[in-house]
């Protein structure tokens, strides 16, 4: 018998709202025409990724007090669009990046179990928390909650939903004509939920779904996103895209499993990962450095400094060395992004950088930004990411896409025939939910 | 004879309590995509201008107070929206108008779910508006935060509805047409003085905008309303497209269209639709005894808001002709039970309204709004050239 190689797990993000996804390009297309979702789906399908996922915003980014205009805006309700996708793939699963903070849990819940009765058990649910009052100014709720309740309601609303999602038996649907028993006696509980963030009494509006659970993904990273994840999640999507920080994430997270009675491979690690291809590591270094100039024109160079220095910064010249003033701490100049932690430090190191490496701003922001985490040919990239996953870096990775829809047509093409060819990828759907896809066990019922 | 337009209801196995005992009911597929796909297919072959997809955030109940514990009926129901949006890849020209309610949801998140159906489907995208004055919704959410009207009084949640339908039109309408520009020279994607923020400020909500998602296809998507009385119907007239009544018989249908029609009103004027629940069959005397026999299934004769209509296929489309000389413009049928009265309604009516010159013999338009003769309506914020 030969010993299997750990498999590496793989997802395409839709190319999201910053300057990551390169628009200036003549191969661009819509950012919310179906026909680019449904491509970039299918294309996923045909490398026999595991998911496809979605980011969300809930409000349009600011910066100095207006709508930021550089990047691509305007994107689809998360859920809907995913819906409809169902229709037009068969295996592929389907993630919708969903905050909690303006989401009711009924609503919630039965909207996530209906992608997942549609889609035959494909429906994974990215649990974000805000608690930023600019993106609460859209919701009835408005910018009430603490920060320190972000992680205590998100958990909350997590154990919610899952009883909800249990509380029809799994035998509940008779369907019997005959009889006519359309209901099994006992087949439907009543939820009784009592807790400081959440009273709910009633019942669920659906059947168990295929899952039983959607598959839930966390993405943040403080020590409460980080436990909330260990003691709630069957996916991290993580930033750590590096081999040494992805270690230390990794046995971190990992460690923190036993807590709560978990096996360490109950938890896949999924960090978000970019990447430049070509026929030969120079090419490939030649098209990275390309792709970065499209993602950081002028005019984006200069709105990373003022997320920095919190000041107005639009009289400097690109192409010349970085301001000698100082950040204005606190400038609050941007919205509707995790903000800038120490500002005086990163002008420090970017200042340093720059005076090393003679770096105009535009090139200074290109080589502190966004680098992609993968250069090299189709050969040494599949070595690299076999790598990661071997050396517990990662269990697989979140492959974000430059350009919309044709952003991963290569990588398909060339990339996964080479992982495949190493075994460490799947050449088939081995079973037809995510839950399969991604090796997790469907949960019993808690009640 | 101007033609009328005709919608359907989809429900469950169909709008009888009893229908998914029926022999061609398939109750075990109720919770599949393909099921609905099929139902959706059979309307469209026969032109209808859209479906309707019913919802609500309780469990179906014969009480009006919460759960009941009958096992003989249909329980359970998908998100409509999200099941709209799963037909539309499977479709290609019949509107797809899945309820949603306004009394516990987030107006902007059902806003960008409508503007999102509008774009997956092409701009086929309506809405039926729906409160939810139940006590047992209102324990589904267990707000304490802040203050909302439910289970408040009927004209409040009237009123709520009134306003989330309002920001629903503002955010559709807070991205121009051609704010995306793609400017390279600038850097810039979009022209933000094409992206406008709306406002709102309410009794329940304020929603600052713009929209996340851009203008949908059709600019405004079809708002469509059920009402049984005046106050409802004063909302239907303040900000829906379609307003869809429940007349028994001819002298109803000709009053509920003069009091509609009294109502001020700005903009196209409302469509009025009768709501009909149906059964049908071909031999004189069947479909009675079959709505008969359903009855006995469920120990009680059958109740409902809308006339409830049992005969031949070319008698319900006399009434409908009757209906329509007392001013309904269109008629939102309720299929007694699925597929079959679906099915006398797309091989039945519509063939006997056609040879009556009264129904399209195909699509003459690729969006819902094109079917229902809405005009593709100007962006309020679009400024008007004069060259
Ligand atoms: C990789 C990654 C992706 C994220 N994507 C989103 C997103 O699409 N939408 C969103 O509102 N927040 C997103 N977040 C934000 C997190 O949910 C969270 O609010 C933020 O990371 C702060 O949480 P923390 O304090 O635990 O790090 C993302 C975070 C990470 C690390």
């Amino acid at each position: 018998m030969t010993v299997s190689r750990k498999q590496v797990h793989l997802a395409a993000h839709f190319p999201g709202v910053n300057n990551t996804t390169v628009w200036s390009d003549p191969r661009s297309g819509s950012q919310i025409d179906f026909e680019s979702f449904r491509h970039l789906a299918r294309t996923a399908e045909r490398g026999r990724f595991d998911f496809f996922f979605l980011a969300e915003g809930l409000r349009l980014r600011e910066l100095k007090g207006r709508i930021h205009d550089l990047d691509v805006v305007g994107r689809p309700e998360s859920l809907t669009v995913l819906a409809a996708l169902s229709a037009v793939t068969e295996r592929l699963g389907l993630a919708g990046t969903i905050n909690v903070t303006f989401n009711e849990p009924y609503e919630l819940a039965r909207r996530l179990a209906s992608l997942d009765h549609l889609s035959g058990g494909r429906a994974a649910w990215n649990v974000v928390t805000t608690s930023d009052a600019f993106t609460g100014e859209n919701f009835r709720r408005g910018g009430y909650l603490d920060p320190a309740d972000r992680y205590l309601r998100a958990a909350e609303f997590v154990e919610l939903a899952r009883e909800l999602w249990d509380s029809w038996r799994p035998d509940a649907l008779a369907a019997d004509q005959e009889g006519g028993r359309f209901v099994r006696h006992g087949g439907i509980g009543d939820v009784r939920h009592r807790g400081p963030q959440f009273d709910v009494e009633g019942r669920f509006t659906l059947p168990r779904s295929p899952q039983g659970h959607p598959v839930i993904i966390q993405a943040g990273d403080s020590d409460e996103g980080r436990e909330f994840a260990a003691a709630t999640a069957d996916v991290i999507f993580s930033r750590h895209g590096t081999l040494e920080e992805g270690r230390a994430f990794y046995a971190d997270v990992k460690r923190r499993l036993a807590g709560y009675g978990r096996a360490p491979d109950s938890l896949k690690i999924m960090p978000g990962v970019t990447y430049a291809l070509g026929d030969t590591e120079e090419e490939a270094a030649e098209n990275a450095a390309e792709i970065r100039r499209q993602q950081v024109s002028p005019q984006t160079a200069i709105a990373f400094l003022e997320q920095v220095w919190g000041r107005d910064m639009s009289g400097y010249d690109t192409d010349g060395p970085l301001p000698d003033v100082d950040p204005v701490v606190g400038g609050g100049l941007s919205q509707g992004r995790v903000p800038v932690k120490d500002p005086l430090a990163v002008a420090a190191k970017w200042r340093a950088l720059a005076a090393e490496k003679k770096l105009s701003i535009r090139e200074l922001v290109i080589e502190v930004t966004g680098r992609q985490s993968f250069i090299g040919t189709p050969q040494s990239v599949a070595a690299r990411i076999d790598e990661f996953v071997t050396t517990d870096a990662a269990d697989g990775f979140i492959l974000v896409p430059h350009l919309t829809p044709g952003g991963l047509d290569d990588f398909v093409a060339k990339v996964v025939p080479i992982l495949q060819e190493r075994g460490v990828f799947r050449t088939e759907y081995t079973g037809t939910t995510l839950r399969d896809h991604l090796g997790l066990e469907t949960p019993g019922r808690t009640s | 004879m101007t033609a009328l337009h005709l919608a359907v209801a989809l429900d469950g196995a169909g709008w009888h309590p009893a229908a998914w005992r029926e022999p061609t009911a398939r109750p075990g597929d109720l919770f599949t995509a393909a099921h609905w796909a099929k139902l959706v297919g059979e309307a469209e072959r026969g032109l209808l201008d859209f479906v309707t997809l019913e919802d609500a955030l309780s469990l179906q109940s014969s009480r009006q107070d919460g759960p009941d514990d009958r096992l003989d009926q249909v329980r359970g129901r998908f998100d409509a929206v999200l099941l709209a949006a799963a037909l539309a890849p499977l479709t290609s020209r019949i509107g797809l108008v899945p309820t949603a309610t306004t009394t516990h949801t987030e107006p902007f998140h059902v806003a960008m779910g409508i503007a999102t159906l509008d774009h997956v489907s092409g701009g086929r995208a309506g809405w039926r508006a729906q409160i939810s004055p139940r006590p047992s919704e209102a324990r589904h959410f267990g707000r304490r935060e802040f203050p909302g009207p439910a289970p408040g009084p009927l004209d409040d949640l009237l009123a709520e509805a009134g306003d989330a339908v309002e920001v629903a039109r503002r955010l559709w309408d807070s991205w121009e047409d051609d704010a995306e520009i793609r400017d390279v020279a600038t850097g810039r994607f979009i022209d933000r003085d094409k992206l406008h923020y709306i406002d709102f400020d309410g009794r329940w909500f304020g929603v600052k905008g713009p929209s996340i998602t851009p203008r949908p296809p059709q600019g405004q998507p079809p708002v469509t309303v059920l009402a049984h009385e005046r106050a409802p119907y004063e909302l239907a007239a303040r900000v829906a497209d379609v307003v869809y009544v429940t007349p028994h018989d001819a002298g109803q249908a000709r009053a509920v269209v003069e009091e509609i029609r009294g109502i001020p009103r700005e903009g196209t004027p409302l469509k009025i639709f009768a709501d009909v629940l149906v059964f049908l069959d071909g031999e004189p005397g069947r479909a009675a005894a079959r709505k008969a026999r359903l009855d006995e299934l469920d120990r009680a004769e059958l109740v409902s808001d809308a006339a409830v209509f049992t005969g031949t296929p070319d008698e319900l489309a006399e009434l409908l002709l009757d209906w329509q000389r007392a001013g309904i413009e269109g008629f939102r049928l309720r299929p007694g039970a699925v597929p079959h009265d679906l099915k006398a309604i797309t091989r039945g009516v519509v063939p006997a309204l056609c040879r009556r010159g009264a129904f399209r013999r195909e699509y003459e338009a690729a969006t819902l709004r094109g079917l229902l003769g809405l005009p593709h309506p100007a962006n309020r914020h679009a400024k008007v050239t004069t060259s």
